[in-house]
Protein backbone atom coordinates (compact mmCIF):
# COMPACT_ATOMS: atom_id res chain seq x y z
CA UNK A 1 0.00 0.00 0.00
CA UNK A 2 3.02 2.13 -0.58
CA UNK A 3 1.64 3.67 -3.93
CA UNK A 4 -1.90 4.75 -4.88
CA UNK A 5 -4.77 5.99 -2.74
CA UNK A 6 -5.99 3.77 0.61
CA UNK A 7 -9.10 1.68 -0.52
CA UNK A 8 -11.87 2.58 1.47
CA UNK A 9 -12.30 0.82 4.87
CA UNK A 10 -16.17 -0.12 4.12
CA UNK A 11 -17.25 -0.24 0.77
CA UNK A 12 -21.65 -1.16 1.03
CA UNK A 13 -22.63 -1.06 -3.41
CA UNK A 14 -26.23 -1.38 -3.90
CA UNK A 15 -27.29 -3.19 -0.39
CA UNK A 16 -30.44 -4.00 0.01
CA UNK A 17 -32.09 -5.88 2.49
CA UNK A 18 -35.35 -7.87 2.56
CA UNK A 19 -36.92 -10.19 5.06
CA UNK A 20 -39.98 -12.45 4.49
CA UNK A 21 -42.48 -14.12 6.79
CA UNK A 22 -44.42 -16.50 4.69
CA UNK A 23 -45.55 -14.60 1.43
CA UNK A 24 -44.88 -11.36 2.92
CA UNK A 25 -41.97 -9.56 2.05
CA UNK A 26 -40.94 -6.30 3.77
CA UNK A 27 -37.77 -4.42 2.42
CA UNK A 28 -35.84 -2.63 5.32
CA UNK A 29 -32.91 -1.40 3.71
CA UNK A 30 -31.96 0.27 0.35
CA UNK A 31 -30.69 -0.02 -2.45
CA UNK A 32 -27.92 1.97 -0.08
CA UNK A 33 -24.20 3.18 -1.69
CA UNK A 34 -21.69 4.09 1.63
CA UNK A 35 -17.88 4.55 1.32
CA UNK A 36 -16.39 4.91 4.83
CA UNK A 37 -12.33 5.89 4.37
CA UNK A 38 -9.52 4.84 6.88
CA UNK A 39 -10.07 6.53 10.26
CA UNK A 40 -13.31 8.20 9.52
CA UNK A 41 -16.13 8.91 11.88
CA UNK A 42 -19.14 8.24 10.21
CA UNK A 43 -22.81 8.99 12.14
CA UNK A 44 -26.06 7.86 10.35
CA UNK A 45 -29.38 8.96 11.83
CA UNK A 46 -32.55 8.53 10.92
CA UNK A 47 -35.97 7.81 12.36
CA UNK A 48 -36.19 4.79 14.07
CA UNK A 49 -37.49 1.83 11.99
CA UNK A 50 -35.49 3.04 9.06
CA UNK A 51 -33.39 0.05 9.14
CA UNK A 52 -30.21 1.46 10.84
CA UNK A 53 -29.36 -1.35 13.14
CA UNK A 54 -29.80 -3.50 9.55
CA UNK A 55 -27.56 -1.94 8.46
CA UNK A 56 -25.02 -2.66 11.06
CA UNK A 57 -25.58 -6.10 10.75
CA UNK A 58 -24.92 -6.97 7.32
CA UNK A 59 -21.80 -4.66 7.56
CA UNK A 60 -20.35 -7.02 10.36
CA UNK A 61 -21.50 -10.39 8.60
CA UNK A 62 -24.55 -10.91 10.95
CA UNK A 63 -26.98 -10.99 8.10
CA UNK A 64 -25.79 -11.01 4.65
CA UNK A 65 -27.62 -8.63 1.99
CA UNK A 66 -30.24 -9.65 -0.04
CA UNK A 67 -28.65 -7.64 -3.15
CA UNK A 68 -25.64 -6.11 -3.25
CA UNK A 69 -22.08 -6.50 -1.75
CA UNK A 70 -20.11 -5.46 1.11
CA UNK A 71 -16.10 -4.79 0.30
CA UNK A 72 -13.85 -4.12 3.17
CA UNK A 73 -10.02 -2.63 2.72
CA UNK A 74 -11.05 -2.70 -1.15
CA UNK A 75 -12.03 -6.66 -1.46
CA UNK A 76 -15.31 -7.88 -1.81
CA UNK A 77 -16.23 -9.78 1.91
CA UNK A 78 -19.02 -12.50 1.74
CA UNK A 79 -17.74 -13.98 5.01
CA UNK A 80 -17.10 -10.80 7.44
CA UNK A 81 -17.78 -12.41 10.65
CA UNK A 82 -14.70 -11.52 13.06
CA UNK A 83 -13.49 -8.75 10.62
CA UNK A 84 -15.26 -5.89 12.41
CA UNK A 85 -16.09 -4.80 15.77
CA UNK A 86 -19.98 -4.40 16.37
CA UNK A 87 -21.21 -2.85 19.66
CA UNK A 88 -25.25 -3.34 19.67
CA UNK A 89 -27.80 -0.93 21.47
CA UNK A 90 -27.92 -3.39 24.66
CA UNK A 91 -24.81 -3.59 26.30
CA UNK A 92 -24.69 -7.36 25.87
CA UNK A 93 -22.56 -8.48 28.65
CA UNK A 94 -22.99 -11.78 30.03
CA UNK A 95 -24.07 -11.92 33.30
CA UNK A 96 -22.17 -14.68 34.49
CA UNK A 97 -18.72 -13.36 33.47
CA UNK A 98 -16.82 -10.56 35.78
CA UNK A 99 -15.96 -7.33 34.26
CA UNK A 100 -12.64 -8.66 33.07
CA UNK A 101 -14.18 -12.08 31.07
CA UNK A 102 -16.43 -9.99 29.40
CA UNK A 103 -13.83 -7.61 28.19
CA UNK A 104 -11.25 -9.52 27.06
CA UNK A 105 -14.21 -12.23 25.48
CA UNK A 106 -13.12 -11.44 21.95
CA UNK A 107 -9.64 -12.22 22.85
CA UNK A 108 -10.94 -15.67 24.53
CA UNK A 109 -12.94 -16.44 21.51
CA UNK A 110 -9.40 -16.30 18.96
CA UNK A 111 -7.70 -18.62 21.04
CA UNK A 112 -5.28 -15.87 23.28
CA UNK A 113 -4.89 -17.17 26.90
CA UNK A 114 -6.82 -15.64 29.40
CA UNK A 115 -3.39 -14.63 31.54
CA UNK A 116 -2.22 -13.09 28.25
CA UNK A 117 -5.58 -11.47 27.72
CA UNK A 118 -5.92 -10.05 31.22
CA UNK A 119 -2.66 -8.59 30.71
CA UNK A 120 -3.55 -6.64 27.76
CA UNK A 121 -6.86 -5.40 29.15
CA UNK A 122 -5.58 -4.50 32.70
CA UNK A 123 -4.55 -0.72 31.32
CA UNK A 124 -7.01 -0.51 29.18
CA UNK A 125 -9.74 -1.32 32.29
CA UNK A 126 -7.88 1.63 34.45
CA UNK A 127 -8.28 4.22 31.82
CA UNK A 128 -11.49 3.21 31.26
CA UNK A 129 -12.19 3.50 35.18
CA UNK A 130 -13.08 0.31 35.51
CA UNK A 131 -9.82 -1.33 37.57
CA UNK A 132 -11.37 -1.42 40.77
CA UNK A 133 -14.44 -3.63 39.26
CA UNK A 134 -12.53 -6.53 37.18
CA UNK A 135 -14.10 -9.21 39.63
CA UNK A 136 -17.90 -7.67 39.73
CA UNK A 137 -20.35 -8.58 37.53
CA UNK A 138 -22.30 -6.71 35.70
CA UNK A 139 -25.80 -6.99 37.64
CA UNK A 140 -23.57 -4.83 39.99
CA UNK A 141 -22.49 -1.91 37.88
CA UNK A 142 -24.27 1.37 36.89
CA UNK A 143 -25.72 1.87 33.02
CA UNK A 144 -22.92 4.02 32.54
CA UNK A 145 -19.92 1.80 33.55
CA UNK A 146 -21.73 -1.32 31.98
CA UNK A 147 -21.47 0.85 28.67
CA UNK A 148 -18.07 1.38 29.21
CA UNK A 149 -17.16 -2.25 29.74
CA UNK A 150 -19.24 -3.37 26.59
CA UNK A 151 -16.90 -0.47 24.51
CA UNK A 152 -13.81 -1.64 26.25
CA UNK A 153 -14.76 -5.31 24.86
CA UNK A 154 -15.58 -3.53 21.16
CA UNK A 155 -12.09 -2.50 21.40
CA UNK A 156 -9.98 -4.85 22.50
CA UNK A 157 -12.01 -7.14 19.72
CA UNK A 158 -8.47 -4.98 17.46
CA UNK A 159 -10.77 -4.51 14.67
CA UNK A 160 -9.77 -1.48 12.06
CA UNK A 161 -13.95 -0.65 11.97
CA UNK A 162 -16.02 0.06 14.85
CA UNK A 163 -19.78 -0.04 14.20
CA UNK A 164 -21.50 1.34 17.25
CA UNK A 165 -25.10 0.77 17.36
CA UNK A 166 -27.07 3.87 19.57
CA UNK A 167 -24.11 3.09 22.12
CA UNK A 168 -25.51 5.42 24.73
CA UNK A 169 -29.14 5.64 23.95
CA UNK A 170 -30.34 3.75 26.91
CA UNK A 171 -28.14 6.28 29.68
CA UNK A 172 -29.35 9.35 31.40
CA UNK A 173 -28.36 12.91 29.84
CA UNK A 174 -25.95 13.41 32.12
CA UNK A 175 -24.25 10.35 31.63
CA UNK A 176 -24.53 10.45 28.16
CA UNK A 177 -23.16 13.60 27.52
CA UNK A 178 -19.51 12.69 29.46
CA UNK A 179 -19.57 9.19 27.66
CA UNK A 180 -20.15 11.38 24.33
CA UNK A 181 -16.68 13.74 25.18
CA UNK A 182 -15.17 10.50 26.92
CA UNK A 183 -15.48 8.78 23.32
CA UNK A 184 -14.30 11.36 21.34
CA UNK A 185 -10.56 12.06 23.26
CA UNK A 186 -10.36 8.66 23.14
CA UNK A 187 -11.29 8.01 19.09
CA UNK A 188 -8.70 11.17 18.44
CA UNK A 189 -5.90 9.31 19.65
CA UNK A 190 -7.16 5.84 18.16
CA UNK A 191 -6.66 4.76 14.87
CA UNK A 192 -9.95 3.45 14.05
CA UNK A 193 -12.66 3.90 11.88
CA UNK A 194 -16.30 4.33 13.33
CA UNK A 195 -19.93 4.15 11.98
CA UNK A 196 -22.46 5.33 14.06
CA UNK A 197 -26.02 4.85 14.30
CA UNK A 198 -27.94 6.79 16.50
CA UNK A 199 -31.72 8.85 16.40
CA UNK A 200 -29.76 11.68 18.32
CA UNK A 201 -28.59 14.46 15.96
CA UNK A 202 -26.79 16.40 18.17
CA UNK A 203 -24.87 13.58 18.99
CA UNK A 204 -24.02 12.42 15.55
CA UNK A 205 -22.93 15.78 14.69
CA UNK A 206 -21.21 16.03 17.58
CA UNK A 207 -18.53 13.20 16.73
CA UNK A 208 -19.05 12.50 13.50
CA UNK A 209 -16.59 13.81 10.64
CA UNK A 210 -19.67 13.61 8.06
CA UNK A 211 -23.50 12.79 9.40
CA UNK A 212 -25.34 11.02 6.69
CA UNK A 213 -29.16 11.15 7.13
CA UNK A 214 -31.54 8.09 6.07
CA UNK A 215 -35.13 8.36 5.22
CA UNK A 216 -37.67 5.86 6.76
CA UNK A 217 -37.84 2.39 5.43
CA UNK A 218 -37.06 1.22 3.17
CA UNK A 219 -33.81 3.13 4.75
CA UNK A 220 -32.04 5.03 1.67
CA UNK A 221 -29.14 7.92 2.53
CA UNK A 222 -31.03 10.59 1.53
CA UNK A 223 -28.32 13.24 3.00
CA UNK A 224 -24.67 14.17 3.24
CA UNK A 225 -23.63 16.37 5.37
CA UNK A 226 -20.10 17.35 6.39
CA UNK A 227 -19.46 18.46 9.67
CA UNK A 228 -16.19 20.91 9.04
CA UNK A 229 -16.22 21.63 12.43
CA UNK A 230 -12.57 22.03 13.86
CA UNK A 231 -11.13 18.85 16.27
CA UNK A 232 -10.73 18.32 19.29
CA UNK A 233 -14.15 18.99 19.80
CA UNK A 234 -14.67 20.90 23.41
CA UNK A 235 -18.70 19.85 24.45
CA UNK A 236 -19.34 23.92 23.99
CA UNK A 237 -19.33 23.15 20.57
CA UNK A 238 -23.10 22.38 20.53
CA UNK A 239 -24.17 25.94 20.86
CA UNK A 240 -21.41 27.42 18.50
CA UNK A 241 -23.73 29.09 15.39
CA UNK A 242 -22.41 26.48 12.89
CA UNK A 243 -22.63 23.62 14.63
CA UNK A 244 -26.51 24.65 15.52
CA UNK A 245 -27.10 24.98 11.67
CA UNK A 246 -26.19 21.96 11.04
CA UNK A 247 -28.44 20.84 13.77
CA UNK A 248 -31.37 22.66 12.38
CA UNK A 249 -30.51 21.32 8.36
CA UNK A 250 -30.66 17.56 9.53
CA UNK A 251 -33.22 18.40 11.56
CA UNK A 252 -35.52 19.92 8.89
CA UNK A 253 -34.39 16.76 7.10
CA UNK A 254 -35.60 14.46 9.11
CA UNK A 255 -39.09 16.23 9.94
CA UNK A 256 -39.79 16.39 6.04
CA UNK A 257 -39.71 12.79 5.55
CA UNK A 258 -41.08 11.06 8.56
CA UNK A 259 -44.07 13.36 8.76
CA UNK A 260 -45.16 10.95 6.25
CA UNK A 261 -45.03 8.08 8.90
CA UNK A 262 -47.38 9.63 11.58
CA UNK A 263 -50.95 9.16 11.63
CA UNK A 264 -53.09 11.69 11.32
CA UNK A 265 -55.65 10.61 13.39
CA UNK A 266 -53.87 10.29 16.24
CA UNK A 267 -53.82 6.21 16.39
CA UNK B 1 -32.13 -4.18 63.95
CA UNK B 2 -35.61 -4.13 62.63
CA UNK B 3 -34.76 -6.07 59.67
CA UNK B 4 -32.50 -8.77 62.07
CA UNK B 5 -35.85 -8.92 64.38
CA UNK B 6 -37.90 -9.84 61.03
CA UNK B 7 -35.56 -12.44 59.98
CA UNK B 8 -35.64 -13.79 63.60
CA UNK B 9 -39.48 -13.96 63.86
CA UNK B 10 -39.07 -15.14 60.32
CA UNK B 11 -37.29 -18.53 62.02
CA UNK B 12 -39.25 -18.72 65.03
CA UNK B 13 -43.03 -18.55 64.06
CA UNK B 14 -42.35 -21.68 62.11
CA UNK B 15 -40.66 -23.62 64.53
CA UNK B 16 -43.10 -22.47 66.74
CA UNK B 17 -45.92 -24.16 64.85
CA UNK B 18 -44.03 -27.34 64.39
CA UNK B 19 -43.57 -27.40 68.46
CA UNK B 20 -47.37 -26.75 68.78
CA UNK B 21 -48.52 -29.62 66.16
CA UNK B 22 -45.82 -32.27 67.42
CA UNK B 23 -47.32 -31.05 71.36
CA UNK B 24 -50.86 -31.58 70.12
CA UNK B 25 -49.87 -34.76 68.96
CA UNK B 26 -48.35 -35.89 71.57
CA UNK B 27 -50.89 -35.08 74.12
CA UNK B 28 -54.19 -36.67 71.87
CA UNK B 29 -52.91 -39.97 71.80
CA UNK B 30 -53.10 -40.55 75.64
CA UNK B 31 -56.55 -38.66 76.33
CA UNK B 32 -57.77 -40.42 72.88
CA UNK B 33 -56.59 -44.11 73.68
CA UNK B 34 -55.44 -44.77 70.31
CA UNK B 35 -52.88 -47.76 70.29
CA UNK B 36 -49.56 -47.31 69.85
CA UNK B 37 -49.65 -49.75 66.36
CA UNK B 38 -52.13 -47.67 64.67
CA UNK B 39 -50.74 -44.10 65.18
CA UNK B 40 -47.29 -44.03 67.95
CA UNK B 41 -46.85 -40.36 69.90
CA UNK B 42 -43.48 -38.46 67.91
CA UNK B 43 -41.64 -39.17 71.57
CA UNK B 44 -42.39 -42.77 70.46
CA UNK B 45 -40.79 -42.08 66.49
CA UNK B 46 -37.87 -40.53 68.40
CA UNK B 47 -37.35 -43.22 70.38
CA UNK B 48 -37.37 -45.69 67.51
CA UNK B 49 -35.18 -43.60 65.84
CA UNK B 50 -32.53 -43.84 68.36
CA UNK B 51 -33.16 -47.27 69.02
CA UNK B 52 -32.88 -48.66 65.54
CA UNK B 53 -30.04 -46.32 64.63
CA UNK B 54 -27.76 -48.85 63.75
CA UNK B 55 -30.61 -50.68 61.09
CA UNK B 56 -31.65 -47.37 59.68
CA UNK B 57 -28.29 -46.43 59.00
CA UNK B 58 -27.99 -50.13 57.47
CA UNK B 59 -30.66 -49.57 54.81
CA UNK B 60 -30.57 -46.02 54.29
CA UNK B 61 -26.95 -46.66 52.27
CA UNK B 62 -28.30 -48.25 50.67
CA UNK B 63 -30.94 -46.02 49.49
CA UNK B 64 -28.31 -43.49 49.33
CA UNK B 65 -26.48 -45.38 46.92
CA UNK B 66 -29.69 -46.36 44.52
CA UNK B 67 -30.37 -42.72 44.90
CA UNK B 68 -27.25 -41.90 44.06
CA UNK B 69 -26.68 -43.40 41.08
CA UNK B 70 -30.14 -42.89 39.86
CA UNK B 71 -28.89 -38.93 40.11
CA UNK B 72 -26.60 -39.35 38.94
CA UNK B 73 -27.63 -41.19 35.40
CA UNK B 74 -30.10 -38.96 35.42
CA UNK B 75 -28.26 -35.71 34.90
CA UNK B 76 -26.39 -37.58 32.21
CA UNK B 77 -29.63 -38.79 30.18
CA UNK B 78 -30.47 -35.19 30.65
CA UNK B 79 -28.03 -33.71 29.13
CA UNK B 80 -27.95 -35.84 26.16
CA UNK B 81 -31.11 -35.47 25.39
CA UNK B 82 -31.50 -32.28 25.69
CA UNK B 83 -28.94 -31.15 23.71
CA UNK B 84 -29.93 -33.71 21.21
CA UNK B 85 -33.31 -31.89 21.24
CA UNK B 86 -31.81 -28.53 21.20
CA UNK B 87 -29.55 -29.07 18.50
CA UNK B 88 -31.85 -31.30 15.90
CA UNK B 89 -35.43 -30.94 14.93
CA UNK B 90 -35.15 -34.52 13.93
CA UNK B 91 -34.21 -35.45 17.17
CA UNK B 92 -36.80 -33.27 18.89
CA UNK B 93 -39.90 -35.07 16.73
CA UNK B 94 -38.18 -38.43 17.45
CA UNK B 95 -37.84 -38.34 21.09
CA UNK B 96 -39.18 -35.56 22.71
CA UNK B 97 -42.91 -37.76 22.61
CA UNK B 98 -40.83 -40.94 24.18
CA UNK B 99 -39.89 -38.51 26.90
CA UNK B 100 -43.09 -37.26 27.72
CA UNK B 101 -44.60 -40.69 27.76
CA UNK B 102 -41.98 -42.01 29.79
CA UNK B 103 -43.64 -39.67 32.50
CA UNK B 104 -47.53 -41.29 31.66
CA UNK B 105 -46.29 -44.76 32.29
CA UNK B 106 -47.47 -45.43 35.62
CA UNK B 107 -43.98 -46.74 37.43
CA UNK B 108 -46.01 -48.55 40.25
CA UNK B 109 -46.62 -50.88 37.08
CA UNK B 110 -43.62 -50.91 35.73
CA UNK B 111 -41.25 -51.86 39.00
CA UNK B 112 -42.87 -55.05 39.08
CA UNK B 113 -41.88 -55.95 35.47
CA UNK B 114 -38.34 -54.32 35.70
CA UNK B 115 -38.19 -56.73 38.77
CA UNK B 116 -38.76 -59.36 36.41
CA UNK B 117 -36.41 -58.43 33.69
CA UNK B 118 -33.23 -56.95 36.09
CA UNK B 119 -34.14 -58.95 39.44
CA UNK B 120 -33.83 -57.87 42.92
CA UNK B 121 -30.41 -56.09 42.83
CA UNK B 122 -29.74 -52.33 42.72
CA UNK B 123 -30.71 -52.09 38.98
CA UNK B 124 -34.53 -52.16 38.54
CA UNK B 125 -34.39 -49.43 41.67
CA UNK B 126 -31.56 -46.93 40.12
CA UNK B 127 -34.01 -47.64 36.70
CA UNK B 128 -36.94 -46.50 38.77
CA UNK B 129 -35.09 -43.60 40.32
CA UNK B 130 -33.54 -42.84 36.53
CA UNK B 131 -37.08 -42.45 35.15
CA UNK B 132 -38.56 -40.08 37.90
CA UNK B 133 -35.47 -37.87 38.17
CA UNK B 134 -34.27 -37.34 34.42
CA UNK B 135 -37.53 -35.57 33.22
CA UNK B 136 -37.43 -32.21 35.41
CA UNK B 137 -33.91 -32.02 34.43
CA UNK B 138 -34.13 -32.44 30.59
CA UNK B 139 -37.32 -30.25 30.23
CA UNK B 140 -35.69 -27.65 32.41
CA UNK B 141 -32.71 -28.01 30.45
CA UNK B 142 -33.86 -27.78 27.16
CA UNK B 143 -36.09 -24.57 28.23
CA UNK B 144 -32.55 -23.22 29.44
CA UNK B 145 -30.82 -23.95 26.20
CA UNK B 146 -33.47 -22.30 24.20
CA UNK B 147 -33.93 -19.10 26.60
CA UNK B 148 -30.66 -18.04 26.04
CA UNK B 149 -30.54 -14.57 24.28
CA UNK B 150 -30.32 -14.14 20.63
CA UNK B 151 -28.19 -11.32 20.49
CA UNK B 152 -25.67 -13.00 22.97
CA UNK B 153 -25.31 -15.31 19.94
CA UNK B 154 -25.11 -12.42 17.43
CA UNK B 155 -22.70 -10.93 19.68
CA UNK B 156 -19.77 -14.25 19.72
CA UNK B 157 -20.39 -14.31 15.85
CA UNK B 158 -19.65 -10.98 15.17
CA UNK B 159 -16.63 -11.64 17.65
CA UNK B 160 -15.88 -14.47 14.86
CA UNK B 161 -16.86 -17.06 17.33
CA UNK B 162 -17.73 -20.65 15.99
CA UNK B 163 -20.72 -22.65 16.58
CA UNK B 164 -19.19 -24.64 19.47
CA UNK B 165 -17.71 -21.85 21.02
CA UNK B 166 -21.38 -20.03 20.90
CA UNK B 167 -22.52 -23.39 22.89
CA UNK B 168 -19.85 -23.15 25.65
CA UNK B 169 -19.62 -19.46 26.31
CA UNK B 170 -23.06 -18.85 25.69
CA UNK B 171 -25.73 -21.54 25.98
CA UNK B 172 -24.18 -23.64 28.48
CA UNK B 173 -23.82 -21.03 30.97
CA UNK B 174 -26.94 -19.38 30.43
CA UNK B 175 -28.84 -22.86 30.63
CA UNK B 176 -27.24 -23.59 34.40
CA UNK B 177 -29.73 -21.61 36.44
CA UNK B 178 -32.89 -23.62 34.58
CA UNK B 179 -30.42 -27.16 34.78
CA UNK B 180 -30.11 -26.56 38.32
CA UNK B 181 -33.84 -25.89 39.11
CA UNK B 182 -34.61 -29.37 37.27
CA UNK B 183 -32.21 -30.85 39.09
CA UNK B 184 -33.37 -29.52 42.84
CA UNK B 185 -36.85 -31.19 41.60
CA UNK B 186 -34.94 -34.79 40.81
CA UNK B 187 -33.11 -34.52 43.81
CA UNK B 188 -36.61 -33.85 45.85
CA UNK B 189 -38.43 -36.54 44.61
CA UNK B 190 -35.55 -39.23 44.01
CA UNK B 191 -35.80 -40.65 47.16
CA UNK B 192 -39.38 -41.41 46.16
CA UNK B 193 -38.79 -43.50 43.49
CA UNK B 194 -35.89 -45.20 45.52
CA UNK B 195 -38.81 -46.37 47.86
CA UNK B 196 -40.89 -47.09 45.08
CA UNK B 197 -38.16 -50.11 43.49
CA UNK B 198 -37.84 -51.08 46.96
CA UNK B 199 -41.57 -51.57 47.98
CA UNK B 200 -41.48 -53.92 45.04
CA UNK B 201 -39.02 -56.28 45.74
CA UNK B 202 -36.11 -55.89 47.86
CA UNK B 203 -34.25 -57.15 50.91
CA UNK B 204 -32.62 -53.81 51.90
CA UNK B 205 -33.32 -50.36 51.71
CA UNK B 206 -35.60 -47.66 53.54
CA UNK B 207 -38.49 -48.63 51.53
CA UNK B 208 -37.81 -52.69 52.39
CA UNK B 209 -37.54 -51.77 56.02
CA UNK B 210 -41.11 -49.60 55.90
CA UNK B 211 -42.52 -52.35 54.49
CA UNK B 212 -41.27 -55.11 56.56
CA UNK B 213 -41.85 -52.87 59.84
CA UNK B 214 -45.64 -52.06 58.76
CA UNK B 215 -46.38 -55.61 58.77
CA UNK B 216 -45.15 -56.86 61.81
CA UNK B 217 -46.83 -53.60 63.46
CA UNK B 218 -43.62 -51.76 64.49
CA UNK B 219 -45.33 -48.47 63.83
CA UNK B 220 -43.08 -46.36 65.23
CA UNK B 221 -40.28 -47.93 63.71
CA UNK B 222 -41.83 -47.29 60.00
CA UNK B 223 -42.19 -43.42 61.02
CA UNK B 224 -38.71 -43.67 61.66
CA UNK B 225 -37.80 -44.68 58.84
CA UNK B 226 -40.46 -42.37 56.70
CA UNK B 227 -38.84 -39.31 59.06
CA UNK B 228 -35.05 -40.37 57.63
CA UNK B 229 -36.37 -40.26 54.08
CA UNK B 230 -37.97 -37.18 54.60
CA UNK B 231 -34.81 -35.41 56.01
CA UNK B 232 -32.92 -36.86 53.18
CA UNK B 233 -34.91 -35.61 50.54
CA UNK B 234 -34.68 -32.20 52.07
CA UNK B 235 -30.75 -32.72 52.58
CA UNK B 236 -30.65 -33.61 48.85
CA UNK B 237 -32.53 -30.21 47.93
CA UNK B 238 -30.24 -28.19 50.18
CA UNK B 239 -27.45 -29.68 48.98
CA UNK B 240 -27.89 -29.15 45.27
CA UNK B 241 -29.11 -25.41 46.26
CA UNK B 242 -25.55 -25.13 47.82
CA UNK B 243 -23.87 -26.28 44.94
CA UNK B 244 -25.90 -24.20 42.85
CA UNK B 245 -24.70 -21.01 45.06
CA UNK B 246 -21.63 -21.75 44.38
CA UNK B 247 -21.45 -22.59 41.03
CA UNK B 248 -23.46 -19.60 40.01
CA UNK B 249 -21.44 -16.86 42.09
CA UNK B 250 -23.35 -14.31 39.91
CA UNK B 251 -27.15 -15.04 40.37
CA UNK B 252 -25.75 -14.11 44.66
CA UNK B 253 -28.13 -10.76 45.44
CA UNK B 254 -25.67 -8.04 44.62
CA UNK B 255 -23.95 -6.63 47.45
CA UNK B 256 -24.79 -3.41 48.79
CA UNK B 257 -22.39 -0.29 47.60
CA UNK B 258 -19.96 0.98 50.09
Amino acid sequence: MTSGPLPWRVELRHVTKTFYRGRQALTVLGPLDLRVSDREFVGLVGPSGCGKSTLLNVIAGIEQPTSGEVWLDGEPAPERLGRVAYMHQRDLLLPWRTVLDNAILPLELRGIPRREAAARARPWLERFGLAEFTRAYPAQLSGGMRQRVAFLRTLLADRPLILLDEPFGALDALTRASLQEWLLTLWEELDRTVILVTHDVEEALFLSDRVLVLSPRPGRIVREIMVDLPRPRPYEIVTDPRFVRLKAEILAELRARSTLEVPLDGT
Amino acid sequence: MARDRLLARDRIVPLLILAAVLLVWELAIPVLQVPRWVLPPPSAVVQALIRDQRLLLHHLTVTLEEVGLGLAFSVLLAIVLAIGIVSSRLVERSVYPFVIASQAVPIVALAPILLIWFGYGLTPKVIVVVLVCFFPIAVNLVDGLRGVDPEFVDLVRSFGGTSWQTLRVVRIPGALPAFFSGLRVAAAVSVIGALIGEWVGSSAGLGYLMIRAASQFYTDRVFAAVLVSAVVSIGLFGFVSVVERFALPWRRPARTET
